[in-house]
């Protein structure tokens, strides 16, 4: 029973969406378009889910005292704060989420500069990591190296003014990296897509059989 | 220098997160905890208004009570947190799953195998087009497993991986550029926006 029910779930649900690839005509794609619906449905659960963990998991450490459990205040405080802004829709009559709400206020002056500055931060440690990883040891990190220089300086304005009196416009640092881009990048992209996609299908049909069953978990 | 009030919160925020530069400090610990505890509401709000409510809550006023189901099956996915009826929520993981499995299977043979074959088969008309159907079919005998990688097979792979490093170089300099441009993004906030030192 614990174990049946899901599986029986997840093999009519997935071919399901076979049969209506195949025959794409009611009952079957509305089917589809209904399961697609419930799947978002479900997604969004599964979100509010892994935002009560962490409430339960934070809130523990505080109860706890556990180390740094005064940063887990804080985490628990700026999540109840925006979340409350946006359930309640404060400051707003329908959406929280359209422009000029209190929400999107918050969004745009701590959620938005946050992200950014992350994801910029990270330009450092990959320079750091660059530095101590970038040598041509051998033919294959040579490559490496060389792609990668031509499309960091092809991709700048800089790249073009050291190039732009070469007549040859093939030999031009930005034409060089859109080539680079263009083929050998995108043969070796498509050779990656096809092995995934080769193994995305065999493991889909591995779920769909009830062959693997590792995500039911133990007992 | 600016007199917004949000402006301020940015310019510090950023501030927090950048002082990690130096060291682990309470001030990067303060923001990366803000971080934290914002995104999860703005994830949680956002499903709440861009999902629950259009797709289960209007569905359901519509009459719609098939959609309940979807609903139920979210709930139990919700008794994770209770461990002793956690299990329940398996039948939702294994509609997720089911539907993830079917919708994959279409779509990577649809996207991944069949137009990626299709935009490969190009005349062989020029260098380009001939070196995407030599990286191809090397990178694709390189991830090729089931034969040992020696005489013809192995110098095949040496060639694909030529191309994978090539292709692994490129991205490397895409990735590197996107996170530098991220970063002048920032600095063009502080320094004009914050401290309205640049026009």
């Amino acid at each position: 029973m614990r174990r049946e029910i899901p599986l029986f779930i997840t093999a009519i649900t997935g071919v399901v969406f076979i049969i209506a690839y195949f025959i794409p005509h009611p009952p079957f794609n509305q089917i589809q378009d209904l399961f697609q619906t419930w799947f978002q449905i479900i997604a969004a659960f599964a979100i509010i889910l892994g935002v009560l963990n962490l409430m339960v998991v934070n809130g523990d450490k505080v109860y706890r005292r556990s180390k740094g459990w005064g940063y887990s205040v804080i985490i628990i405080l700026s999540f109840l704060v925006m979340a409350g802004i946006g359930t309640f829709k404060l400051g707003s009559k329908a959406s929280p989420l359209e422009e000029g709400t209190p929400f999107m206020y918050l969004f745009y002056n701590v959620y938005y500069p946050l992200t950014s500055t992350v994801f910029a931060l990270l330009a450092f440690f990959v320079a750091s990591a660059s530095f101590r990883a970038f040598r041509a040891r051998n033919k294959e990190a040579a490559l490496l190296l060389t792609a990668a220089f031509f499309v960091m300086l092809g991709r700048v304005p800089i790249g073009d003014y050291l190039t732009s009196w070469i007549p040859l416009k093939w030999l031009h640092l930005s034409t060089i990296a859109n080539w680079i881009m263009a083929y050998p990048n995108m043969a070796a992209q498509r050779a990656i897509m096809i092995g995934i996609a080769l193994g995305i299908i065999s493991t889909s049909l591995r779920l769909i059989l009830g062959i693997e069953r590792s995500y039911l978990g133990g007992d | 220098m600016s007199t917004d009030i949000g402006v301020w919160i940015a310019a510090f925020l950023t501030l927090g997160i950048l002082s990690f530069l130096y060291k682990d400090n309470p001030f990067y610990k303060v923001s990366e905890s803000i971080f934290i505890g914002v995104s999860a509401a703005y994830w949680f709000v956002y499903m709440i208004y861009n999902v629950i409510e259009p797709n289960l809550l209007g569905n359901l006023q519509k009459g719609e009570w098939w959609y309940a189901v979807a609903g139920i099956l979210g709930v139990m996915m919700l008794f994770r947190l209770i461990p002793k009826i956690g299990w329940l929520s398996r039948w939702a993981v294994a509609f997720m799953i089911g539907t993830g499995a079917g919708l994959n299977f279409i779509v990577y043979l649809q996207s991944n195998v069949m137009k990626q074959i299709r935009g490969t088969l190009a005349p062989l008309n020029s260098i380009g087009n001939i070196m995407m159907i030599v990286g191809v079919i090397t990178g694709l005998i390189y991830f090729f497993f089931s034969a040992e990688h020696k005489g013809l097979l192995g110098g095949a792979a040496k060639v694909g991986i030529w191309f994978i490093m090539v292709s692994f170089g490129a991205s490397f300099g895409y990735t590197v550029m996107a996170r530098i441009s991220l970063l002048i993004g920032r600095m063009h906030f502080l320094f004009s926006d914050w401290l309205g030192l640049l026009h």
